[in-house]
């Protein structure tokens, strides 16, 4: 067991230091100098010349790679060249929206999928099943920043029940929370249908049906607990993507969050915010399907037994 | 592996509705694309300020935009770009996902583990961020966003196309072909590549709105096809700030964007049911 989660961090841990390698080598073929491309064709050239021995992006290509890694590793993301501040502050201020953002709509996505998706199991290929699962269908190819809009433009245009935008109270994150997880509710509808009906169909659900239990004793008490491992491994993954893919859903509701500080990073040509905005929302990621995969491991007897 | 692929087309048709009626929401959307333009009595760019952020009228079926464009008739020349956007780059993803997948597959060894290692760092990027670093550092314009989204997409082609041409390396066929003296690449042209082309149909199907939603995010945010160009990402990125007083402009092409989407998962899907008969009844 120990050996299995060491061996899944050591390979996140690759994984990672490829991720690190990439979006540096990626920001790197930028073409011209970043300090003359942020500060324009005004800059003056001593002081241009200043800010890159400043930032040692006059020095080898490796050496600057290696000084990176260990930046990186010191916690130290540089100075946002825009903004003027260290990055650190600027993200750690951006992620607590992110966060709040993230955490609502996992919440709605949670509730509304495992609902949709037990509902869908019990009356499988039914009217209920057929509906849920068309709006299951919809949820998933409905792009994001259509929901954002619909949802912005009806009951914040119009009905004006919520903010139009920002992150001023707890009414500020309702709509884009809902935006955000529609998506990801589609998908945990389906896989909770799919491993809940599968369940339903093994011999001790018969055991239990014939001890007399009801459906919803059934359903409730002992199948979906055997049926709740795949799910518990799509919502990890899915609530590391909420945090990590809320870039269009921050831009509709214009709130401060990490997603719509990378964009600002590209916008501004801010080569270290968006280089740390980046690696940041990608560890996340890596992180979420390793807490997902060492998650699978304890809860799953076959799984701790291969390894 | 033995039924002939008219016939798995012919089962489709028979079992699965959805995607016969979304095939035929595909095609009318290429006709619509196709012939579209030359129907309408105005031009793509026709400014009209007398009639400017006009709603949907008999003159104008989808209103007007804020130069007085017509929205129906940019979004039949958006539907050429943001079609050409999502086919090419997943066509372009899925030839270099394959061939890849294909020698990582075949090879193994150190080939092997350098594919699937740059895939795995790939992957684990979220795909719209990876989008966007890599338009950063390309920069904007419509040969860049091909070769942004084909550098997002190859990596789950390449993994699918590996662990299939893994089965079929230790088939009896391939075993066949390899003691009779038949070279590597050959096997590969010739019995591998054949055999995995089902599957590729299937990703190809289901990379193509996956590609749409991208380039559509991407223009959205002001990062992919720039003007004057007109994707349905880019009418909704300039229709965004009319969102209260004329909705039409975003609503429009947003709608146009998940019709077609919704039409190639179905289908998609469908195609993925007939090759394995599996997944089905799941």
């Amino acid at each position: 067991m120990k050996q299995l989660i060491l061996r899944r961090l050591g390979q996140a841990l690759i994984v990672l230091a490829g991720v690190a390698l990439m979006i540096f080598v990626m920001l790197r073929i930028v073409p011209g100098n970043p300090i003359e491309t942020m500060m324009g064709e005004h800059a003056d050239r001593a002081t241009v010349a200043r800010m890159t021995a400043e930032m040692g992006l006059d020095r080898p290509l490796p050496e600057q790679f290696i000084q990176y890694l260990g930046n990186i590793l010191r916690g130290d993301f540089g100075t946002s060249y825009a903004l003027g501040r260290p990055v650190t502050e600027l993200m750690a201020g951006a992620f607590g929206n992110t966060l709040i953002l993230a955490l609502f709509a996992a919440l709605f996505s949670w509730g509304l999928g495992l609902l949709a998706g037990i509902v869908s199991a019990v009356w499988k290929n039914r009217a209920p099943d057929r509906i849920f699962m068309g709006f299951s269908l919809l949820g998933i190819s409905l792009p994001v920043f259509l929901a954002a809009m619909a949802l912005q433009y009806l009951f914040a245009f119009q009905l004006k029940w919520f903010p139009v935008s920002g992150t001023g109270s707890w009414k500020s994150f309702v709509l884009p929370a809902v935006a955000l997880g529609w998506n990801s509710a589609g998908q945990v509808a389906q896989i909770t249908r799919t491993s809940l009906a599968e369940t339903l169909g093994e011999d001790f659900i018969e055991t239990a049906r014939a001890k007399g239990r009801g459906t919803a004793g059934v359903v409730l008490i002992h199948a979906l607990r055997c049926a709740m491992l795949p799910v518990m491994t799509v919502m990890i993954i899915q609530f590391s993507s909420l945090l990590s893919g809320a870039v269009i859903t921050e831009t509709v509701f214009s709130m401060n969050g990490l997603g719509r500080l990378m964009v600002q990073a590209i916008s501004g040509r801010d080569l270290p915010l968006l280089q740390a905005t980046a690696l940041f929302a990608t560890a996340v990621a890596v992180l979420g399907s390793l807490a997902a995969d060492i998650l699978c491991a304890l809860l799953d007897p076959r799984i701790r037994r291969e390894a | 592996m033995t039924e002939r692929f008219s016939d798995l087309m012919r089962r489709m048709a028979r079992e699965n509705k959805t995607a016969v009626a979304s095939g035929a929401v595909i095609l009318l959307m290429l006709l619509a694309a196709a012939f579209g333009p030359m129907m309408t009595p105005y031009g793509e760019n026709d400014m009209d300020l007398m009639n400017r952020l006009a709603p949907p009228s008999a003159a104008h079926l989808l209103g007007t935009d804020e130069g007085g464009r017509d929205v129906l008739t940019r979004l039949l020349y958006g539907a050429r770009i943001s079609l050409l956007i999502g086919v090419a780059p997943a066509l372009l993803s899925l030839a270099v996902g394959a061939a890849l997948g294909m020698i990582a597959g075949y090879r193994g060894g150190f080939a092997d583990t350098l594919i699937m290692r740059m895939a795995d760092v790939t992957l684990a990027f979220p795909s719209m961020l990876l989008a966007m670093v890599l338009m950063y550092a390309l920069g904007g314009g419509i040969l860049n966003v091909f070769l942004t989204l084909t550098l997002v997409n190859w990596a789950s082609v390449a993994r699918v196309v590996r662990s299939r041409t893994l089965q079929l390396r230790d088939s009896e066929f391939v075993e066949a072909a390899r003691i009779s003296g038949v070279s590597g690449g050959r096997i590969v042209r010739r019995h591998i590549l054949p055999n995995c082309l089902p599957t590729l149909l299937a990703l190809f199907t289901l990379n193509i709105p996956a590609t749409i939603l991208t380039e559509s995010g991407l223009s959205f945010l002001g990062l992919g096809v720039q003007p004057p160009f007109a994707s349905w990402g880019l009418m909704i990125n300039a229709g965004q700030q009319y969102l209260m007083t004329a909705p039409w402009l975003c609503f429009a092409p947003g709608l146009a964007i998940m019709m077609i989407v919704l039409a190639f998962n179905f289908l998609g899907n469908g195609l993925l049911d007939v090759l394995d008969p599996r997944r089905k009844k799941r």
